[in-house]
């Protein structure tokens, strides 16, 4: 029965004597393997060079600020019921009189926390989110030598300040912006 | 005539003429390990080590560096005397093994000619021969000492591998022989110098020579007695720090004299092809560092076909290894020596 056309018979004639001693053919793969010293490399140079991503990839969560950086989060809690690994935690807190340059609404997450050894990168927080508050950004989750550092606390997601650090927050936003 | 006459500036002259040849060989060692990794980078579509300083040149120092600092364990079960004695011996066999290797043309001085070879023996490449016979017990003490199975299988492996593989060799050897009818190296360099070089004479020989070569370095596909992947590194699983280093760093030094051994008996040694160089009237220390450039560029191609094939084929299997050497490579030798024989005697009618 032939199931495929890419079957090969395999040739099981006692080898000749002049394939008997692997000469030739031994030649014929050093053909191949030196025609890749001309090749292309493979390789990228890690620090100094990094692999583009996709426009949809899903790296790190980033806490959103709104253009004058107040935090957008009101800790509503919706992205924790949609995480489907429980990832994410978070405590509310009311915002205080004077704050209202920190905080966008009268609620707010004093903690937020997200274990990235949990996460998944699956986006549903982002989608839950109907403040615009959290989203996936396009960096990935640096090695760590401890399980601690990876639960990722509110200042480690922020983005930086668009007002006061003008240079962080453009290069924290990344390619963002010409996707709004 | 004395028997003691010893001219102490004739000792100094093959003092330095011995330190320099154990610093090349220490210097080229270093630099095939990095050669090895680069090539095999390139081989397989990456870069090869490119941290350790400009192009990663500063990888073998940094590779030497880490084997000093590395804990010293000596196996309790193990016979101390010959686990200490295996690398020594290794080490030993793989330097002493370049003494009759001609480097170059000799630097003539108004003192006197300097040949830089250490010794011009008339049985010159016998030494060679009987030498790289000691370097199986380096091997084999280390293997044994080890007081470990897969060592211990390593060590017959490798013991049987180079018996085998000596014999096809000398049988190639001595084709070559009955062309220049001398063991003297200088005068097998001199011979080809002025009749060709005896890759066109002994093709066949040749690439007898260099396969066993090949398996008497231990070099894959006869890295039998290595054998990573089955018998765990093999003869030196149990050793560490620097014996570990002098086992594998043995094995480059003879990787580099083994090439130097084939460019001196099969591509004309010193001896630069295409053009007569006796003609150019150059001053003879230039001379000398043309040749010995000349003979340094024959050896690193040698030795990039050493690393070339060791990234191409895989290991052979015992039972591929035994037939290739005895019913392969013997009755070919013997044939290019009878052919040989037979060519030599009609020519001389």
């Amino acid at each position: 029965m032939q199931l495929t056309n890419r079957a090969k018979q395999v040739d099981r004639k006692p080898m000749t004597f002049l394939e008997s001693i692997y000469l030739w053919n031994i030649v014929k793969g050093m053909g191949i393997t030196i025609s890749h010293l001309f090749k292309k490399k493979a390789t990228i140079q890690y620090p100094e060079q990094t692999r583009t991503f996709s426009k949809v990839f899903r790296g790190l969560h980033v806490l959103n600020r709104d253009a004058e950086g107040r935090e957008n989060c009101t800790a509503c809690g919706l992205c924790a019921v949609a995480c489907p690994a429980e990832a994410i935690t978070m405590e509310a807190a009311e915002r205080l009189p004077g704050e209202e340059h920190l905080y966008r609404e009268e609620k707010y997450a004093v903690k937020y926390e997200i274990n990235m050894l949990r996460c998944i990168f699956c986006g549903l927080c982002e989608e839950a989110c109907p403040k615009d508050a959290i989203y996936l950004s396009q960096t990935f989750a640096p090695a760590n030598y401890g399980r601690k550092g990876f639960i990722y606390k509110k200042e480690d997601l922020l983005i930086p300040h668009p007002v006061n650090e003008k240079d962080a927050y453009q290069k924290a936003l990344g390619n963002r912006v010409e996707k709004n | 005539m004395y028997l003691m006459a010893i001219d102490l500036w004739f000792i100094l002259e093959k003092a330095i003429l011995i330190a320099c040849i154990i610093g090349l060989s220490f210097f080229i060692a270093m630099y095939t390990t990095y050669a090895e990794r680069k090539v095999a980078g390139w081989l397989q579509d990456r870069h090869g080590p490119n941290r350790a300083g400009p192009f990663g040149i500063f990888q073998p120092l940094a590779d030497g560096g880490k084997l000093f600092f590395k804990e010293e364990i000596i196996p309790l079960a193990s016979n101390k005397v010959l686990f200490l004695l295996g690398p020594g011996l290794a080490m030993i066999t793989a330097l002493v093994t370049s003494t009759v290797i001609p480097w170059g043309t000799p630097i003539i001085t108004d003192k006197g000619s300097i040949p830089l070879q250490v010794a011009d023996v008339d049985m010159g490449i016998l030494i060679v021969f009987s030498v790289v016979s000691v370097g199986v017990y380096g091997i084999m003490i280390g293997g044994w000492a080890s007081n470990n199975k897969f060592s211990l299988i390593a060590a017959i492996r490798g013991a049987s591998q180079m018996v085998s593989y000596e014999l096809p060799m000398g049988l190639a050897l001595i084709a070559v022989l009955f062309m220049t009818g001398s063991l003297k190296m200088s005068e097998i360099v001199a011979n080809q110098a002025a009749n060709g070089w005896h890759i066109i004479y002994q093709p066949l020989g040749f690439i007898i020579f260099f396969v066993c070569a090949l398996a008497e370095c231990n070099r894959t596909p006869f890295d039998l007695p290595e054998a990573e992947n089955e018998l765990n590194f093999g003869y030196h699983q149990e050793y560490s720090s620097m014996k570990l280093g002098f086992y594998l760093f043995a094995e480059y030094i003879n990787m580099f004299v083994s090439s130097a051994v084939i460019a001196t008996l099969f591509l004309g040694g010193y001896d630069i092809p295409f053009v007569n160089e006796a003609s150019w009237k150059l001053e003879p220390w230039l001379m000398s560092l043309i040749s010995f450039s000349v003979l340094m560029a024959k050896i690193s191609f040698l030795l990039f076909v050493f690393i070339w094939i060791r990234w191409t084929i895989p290991r052979f299997r015992y039972d591929q290894l035994m037939n290739l050497g005895w019913k392969k490579l013997i009755p070919l030798a013997l044939l290019n020596m009878i052919i040989t024989a037979a060519v030599m005697l009609w020519l001389n009618k």
